[in-house]
This record gives structure tokens, sequence and C-alpha cells, in this order.
């Protein structure tokens, strides 16, 4: 029996009977939305069910909408399931004043990096991470570059001209 | 200096007589920057600590900045051994979001020039790890036919290694003569050469003995850090975007998956070898497959986003404006969500692009495979000799703009 | 028969020219600096300090294509303890700075920087806040080679004219006032 959306629609609805929990199809890809304190239960959901079996974690970013108040960040994961080569999008949202997420590095062992990348880039802390730091930017930097308020060039240069290199 | 700070000896290093190696950022054996301090127990590797971010250019913060067809070069520098595919990977993404189709003949050049990148890479991957096992002969006769390679793409889009290749819905010329005569050339002469290559490392005794059982990669493991690519399929699973997920017409050509079982080096190599050949005859299949096709086809017919002949711009008005609009910017993107994956030269290169109907993206993401995998080199290391650990991260194929980006 | 002894008539294979000076029975007098400046400038031992795309055009500068071995660069060295030109090829990032600067401290005198690409030469297309832009800013460079990459002809067209520097350079260069105050400006002893 293929795995169809509807199929996964129904399952998560049963079996988290939560109204903020919403389903979106863009461009053919389930997105599902849940609230920031389910992450881990629904991963772990999708990964033990048996006719779910989402086991690849393909992704883990972020998205920072500083005009949504409240949950300017979102967590996104790309989930894959390989043996019915079906793929899912979870999104959460979280306030940038507390950007508290649960860590999936104890589910897959492949988001250790990735979450160190989002952590890195906006600031998210996720919650039971073995090692929450830095990974492509200095050590010393202390802001969170990805952050929509930060532009791209270094802030504190000095050599080059505004006004000859157009910014 | 800052670059101290990064070295700490292990507390367990006096107690238990190891040694602290850095394998630092410019080491002839890392292939790129990045850094590894290593634990040593005289040969055997005891804990390795990576670390990257020494080539990071902050791709995905420029492309907030730019619009989408100034994106192109930026996505050249990520896998730059094989930069077509990064290219057009995210030409894929954007026609996905706008819902372009392209015609036949054009996913049929663009699957040529794909498999002549994964060709590329593969070939810098296996000479490299020749190299670290000390067998210099097979880089200097394989590199004469990337170089044969480069020549084709320089006829094709103007540029060797960072081609810029293409635009959104095609190519930017038609494949000129000596394109096709520079193409049937590498196809006669590649088999000859590759075969070289492989006899004098495939069954050699000496490469062999260094590469089986160095850097084993168990399937579990490899589905649990998201690996994917040829060091997947080494270890034994047989995923490919190009048979799983088609994209640009993959789904008319017939070609085998190869896998190993192990997950070794020596597996790599072999899978990495056994691809090489599989791309020669999808390439085969593909040229034989266009001479049915229409040869002035080479673009999509979708004005918004496809530069027009310069001299329609000069003498029509639609053309006019078209132009003028494209180039400032002005089109009309679709806003949307999508998440486009490639099959890369080290596996599934993913774009996650959002885009709020403005010039550039809201947000792009590269989902990059070196990254990613790049967490397992500490794992399959753990208890193995040094000289296994220097080829194990050679075979491993890390290239640093991709993992940094 | 002994083998007959044959000479090197072949004009494929190209002799540097002598410098000038005064020539007699068994000897020739020139000066010191044309001498040292011929054996270092055919003589430049690299260090290839590849970080991203132009690495990979470097490396093919080195292959059998456009082979980099005939101006006497046949050693590639990755110690900078034993090398006099550091090629720079590829992007420098902030992180990356202080460890060049490390390995160009590293090299002992007389040393020369090639910038490869524009990358290293000004930043790049990588106007952002992670990425140097260009490596004047922490190390003295000799020769910029620009392109984005630049073609194997263009860094070897840079190496020939660091090859011109190094023949006329004069012996007391190192000790003069005007390079003192250049390492000073860069903070190096």
């Amino acid at each position: 029996m293929a795995l169809t959306h509807e199929h996964i629609i129904r399952l998560l609805q049963e079996k988290f009977a939560d109204p903020q929990l919403t389903f979106e199809e863009p461009y053919g890809l389930l997105t599902v939305t849940a609230p920031a304190e389910m992450n881990l239960k629904l991963l772990q959901f999708l990964h033990d069910e048996a006719s779910l079996q989402f086991r690849f974690l393909t992704d883990i970013t972020a998205v920072h909408y500083p005009d949504r108040k409240g949950e300017e960040l979102c967590v996104v994961y790309h989930l894959h399931n390989l043996k019915e080569n079906v793929r899912l999008r979870m999104k959460i949202y979280v306030p940038v004043e507390k950007p508290d997420v649960f860590t999936a590095t104890k589910l897959f062992a492949g988001a250790n990096w990735m979450e160190r990348e989002t952590y890195d880039f906006f600031g998210i802390n996720f919650v039971g991470h073995p090692d929450l730091r830095r990974i492509l930017n200095v050590d010393e930097m202390d802001y969170f570059p990805m952050r929509k308020e930060y532009t791209l060039e270094d802030p504190t240069r000095t050599d080059k001209d505004d006004e000859m290199f157009g910014r | 200096m800052s670059e101290q700070n990064h070295i700490k000896l292990a507390d367990e290093s006096l107690a238990r007589q190891t040694t602290t190696l850095n394998l630092g950022p410019t080491h002839p054996a890392t292939h790129g920057v990045f850094q590894n301090i290593l634990e040593v127990d005289g040969e055997r590797v005891l804990k390795a600590e990576p670390t990257v971010g020494y080539i990071h250019r902050a791709f995905e913060k420029i492309a907030e900045r730019r619009p989408y067809y100034q994106i192109t070069p930026l996505t050249d520098r990520l896998n730059y051994c094989s930069a077509p595919i990064n290219n057009i990977g995210w030409h894929l993404t954007v026609e996905k979001l706008l819902g372009i189709k392209t015609p036949k003949r054009v996913d049929y050049l663009r699957v040529i020039i794909m498999e002549l990148a994964r060709i590329a890479d593969h070939l810098v991957c296996n000479s490299v790890i020749g190299v670290d096992t000390g067998a210099l002969t097979g880089f200097t006769y394989v590199f004469q036919y990337r170089e044969k390679i480069y020549e084709i793409y320089e006829e094709i889009c103007g540029s060797p290694l960072t081609t810029n290749i293409g635009r959104f819905g095609g190519f930017e010329r038609n494949f000129s003569d000596t394109a096709w005569a520079k193409i049937d050339a590498f196809m006669k002469t590649f088999p000859k050469a590759f075969n070289e290559f492989e006899t004098l490392l495939n069954r050699n005794r000496i490469f062999m003995d260094r590469c089986i059982g160095a850097g084993p990669l168990t399937a579990e493991m490899a589905l649990n850090y998201s690996v994917t690519g040829p060091n997947l399929r080494a270890a034994g699973i047989d995923y490919d975007l190009r048979v799983a997920q088609p994209y640009s017409s993959y789904e008319d050509f017939s070609f085998n998956i190869p896998v190993g079982t192990t997950g070794d080096v020596y597996d790599r190599y072999l899978v990495r070898n056994a691809e090489v050949w599989e791309s020669f005859g999808i390439i085969k299949q593909a040229l034989e497959k266009l001479k049915d096709l229409d040869p002035s086809v080479y673009h999509a017919d979708v004005p918004e986003f496809y530069l027009p002949d310069k001299k329609d711009v000069y003498t029509k008005m639609e053309a006019l404006i078209y132009h003028f609009k494209i180039v400032m910017g002005e089109t009309d993107m679709l806003p949307g969500e999508v998440y486009n994956a490639v099959e890369g030269a080290n596996g599934e290169l993913g774009y996650y692009l959002i885009s709020d109907g403005g010039r550039s993206p809201y947000r792009l993401h590269f989902r990059r495979p070196c990254f990613i995998y790049y967490q397992i080199y500490p794992e399959i290391i753990k208890n193995g000799l040094l000289s296994d650990a220097i080829i194990t991260l050679s075979s491993l194929n890390l290239i640093a703009g991709e993992m940094d980006a | 028969m002994p083998r007959p002894v044959q000479y090197n008539t072949n004009e494929k294979v190209k002799l540097v020219d002598m410098p000038e000076g005064y020539m007699g029975e068994g000897f020739m007098a020139t000066s010191f600096e044309k001498v040292v400046g011929l054996a270092r400038k055919n003589s430049l031992w690299p260090l290839p300090f590849a970080t991203s795309c132009c690495g990979i055009e470097f490396m093919a500068t080195m292959g059998a294509n456009y082979d980099l071995a005939r101006f006497g660069s046949e050693r590639m060295g990755f110690t900078p303890r034993q090398c006099d030109m550091l090629l720079v090829a590829g992007t420098i990032a902030k992180k990356m700075a202080p460890i060049l600067r490390q390995v160009y401290l590293q090299m002992a005198e007389p040393r020369w920087v090639i910038a490869i690409g524009a990358c290293a030469s000004s930043g790049g297309i990588f106007d952002s806040y992670s990425v140097l832009q260009g490596i004047d800013q922490v190390i003295p460079v000799d020769v910029y080679v620009p392109g984005c990459p630049p073609r194997p002809e263009g860094i070897l067209d840079g190496i020939l004219k660091l090859q011109e520097l190094v023949e006329n350079e004069s012996l007391r260069r190192r000790h003069s006032e005007p390079y003192k105050q250049l390492m000073a400006s860069y903070g190096i002893q």
C-alpha cells in the first residue's frame, strides 16, 4: 500500500488531537506545522509508527520572520521515508526572546551538526544538545548573522567606501 | 593568536600517554580546509574532533541579497569539482517554483553536462585516494581527461571550472560544432585511459592491502547520520536520487546503481569507479537519443525568465521590455516554498527556497551533503591506524566549499 | 666500443641567459646580485595554500598540461619552513586569517607571496561578514593574479612576473628601511 498524504494526516490527527496541528501541501510536499513543545513527540511518532517510518532526516534549518510577533523563528525539518519514497516537512515556530527547541540528536545522529549550524546562524537554543557551539562562524562572534536585522557585510569595516560600492 | 585556542590538549593525554596531533587546516592530506584534532596512542587513533568553517563564505546570506539569476555563480562555488550539477540543480529548483517545463532536448543536454561533471568529480576523488596511498601516477594520467572535460565546458559556457552554465529554462546558446566534436573525441578516448587507471590500482596488491578494512561504515550508521551519495551506496543502501525522484528526464535512461558491502575505503573507491562507467553509459545513451530530436531547441519558451536574443532586443519592443525586466529584477516571481534535490557527486544536494514574490529569495538554504556526512569521520576512524585515517579522509570526498558554504 | 658522447644540441631545451660580466680564461666576473637573482628565480619552491576553487585551477597548473615544473617549481613543499613562495589560492575567511599569518611567519626570508584569484586579492565576489577582503590585510603581497578562477596560463603569468621581481631584487632589500616599515605596518618583526 503506498503511503499517501491523507493516511499521514489521518494518523497524525488521531494520535495528536491538537487543533494547532495544521497541514499544507506546497508543490506536492506535505508540510506539518506543529506547536514547539511537540516536535520531539512528533518526530518520534513519525520514526516509530509502522506505516510511517520516516527514518531519514534530510535536513534541519530555520527561517526568520521578523513580522510574525511571538513566533519569529521557524525551525524546519525535512524527513524522508526511504522505503516508500515519501518526503515530509515539519515546521515549528518559536519566539525570538526564548528560542528553545528540543534536540533531535537522540533520534537522528545526523542532527548534531545540522542543529549546531541552525544555532550558529539563528540563535536557536536546542535543549539537550550534547555540544551546542558555533560551527561555521568564528567562535568569538556575538551575534546571529542570518537574522534579518543584520547586514551581509561586516558592520565594523572601514576600508570600503559605501558611496563607491553602492550598498 | 586565536588559532591556538582551537587546539586543546586532552586531559587524558598526560595520564594515558597519548599524543594530540593537529591535522590542521593547511595540510597536504586534507584536500580543503578543515581541521581535525586527533588523539593518537602510538599509531592508533582514539578520538578525533573536527572543526569546519575555515572557508565559510555566507552563501545563504548573500543569496538573500541577489536576484535569482545572480545566484547561479554562487552555486558553482559549492562543490567546485562538479559545478554544473550545482548550477542545474538550482535552475531545476526555480523551474519547479515557477512551473516551467523544459523540452526534452534541454533535459538530455543537461544530463550530458551533469554526467560529465560527475565523471570529473569522481576522477579527482579516486586519483587523490591513489595519491594519498602513494600512487601518484594515476593522478597524472587522469587529470588530462579532466582538462578535456573542462574544454567541453569552455566551448559551451565560456568557463572551465566555475561554469555558471545554463539559464532558467535551458542553455544560453546551442552547443556549437566544436563542442560536439570535443564530446565525441572525449567519448572515444576516455574508456582506454580510464581502463589504464583501473589496471593501475584496482587489483594492485599494495593498494588493496591499504584500503580494505580502513574506515568501515555500516549501513545503519550511515542512515542514522543522513549520509547520501557514493558513501551511502558503498555501505550497501541503493539510494540514488536519479532513480528515486527522477529529474531532467533521467527516467528515460537505463543505468545501474553500484552498491558496496562493507563501506570501507576500497568499497568507496570501487563504487566511484563503477559510477564513472555508468555515467559514461548514460552519456552514450543521451547522444543516441539526441539524434531524434530537433537540433535547434535549446531552451524553454519562457520569455519572462529567459533573456531574449540580443538581435531581438535591439529590434523588437517586447524583447526589449522582457530584457529590461529580467535584468533589473522586476519580473514577478511566484511566492512559495519549495525543496528540490539533485544527485550531486557527493549525495543529495538540496535547495530549500522560500520566495516572497520579490527580486531575491526570502530564504535559500543549501542542503550540503559534505557538511552532513563529515560528522561520521570521528566515528569511522576510531581505533584505526593513523594512515587509515588519512585515506579515509580523502575517500569521503570532502569538498571544503560545499562543507562550509 | 665506447658509446659515442652526445652533447645537448637540442634547441628545444631553453637555457638561461648568462648575466653580463667580464669574462676571461677560466673565470667570469659578474655582480653577486645577478647570480643570486638568477639562481633564486629559476628555483622558486612554492607552498600551495589552496583553499577553494582556485586551488583546483592550481592543481591543473601543476598537472602535465600547463606544467609549472618547467619554471623551476618542481618540488611542492607543504611545509612553510622549506619554501620560498607562498601561493594563496582561494577565499580566506576570517577564521582562516590567523592561520595564514602563522604560515607566513614560519617561512624563512627571502619569501614572496602571490595572491591567486579575486578572493585572495580583495575578497572577490564574497563581500560578506565572514570573508577577509583581501589577504593584504594580514600579510604583504608581491603579485596579485586576478580571475575567478584565473586560467592556468594566468597563474603562470603571475609566477613569471614574480620571477622578474626576484631576479631584480637587491640583496639589501630585506634590511632596508622601506621594507622594515612595510613589515612594521603588518605587525611582523
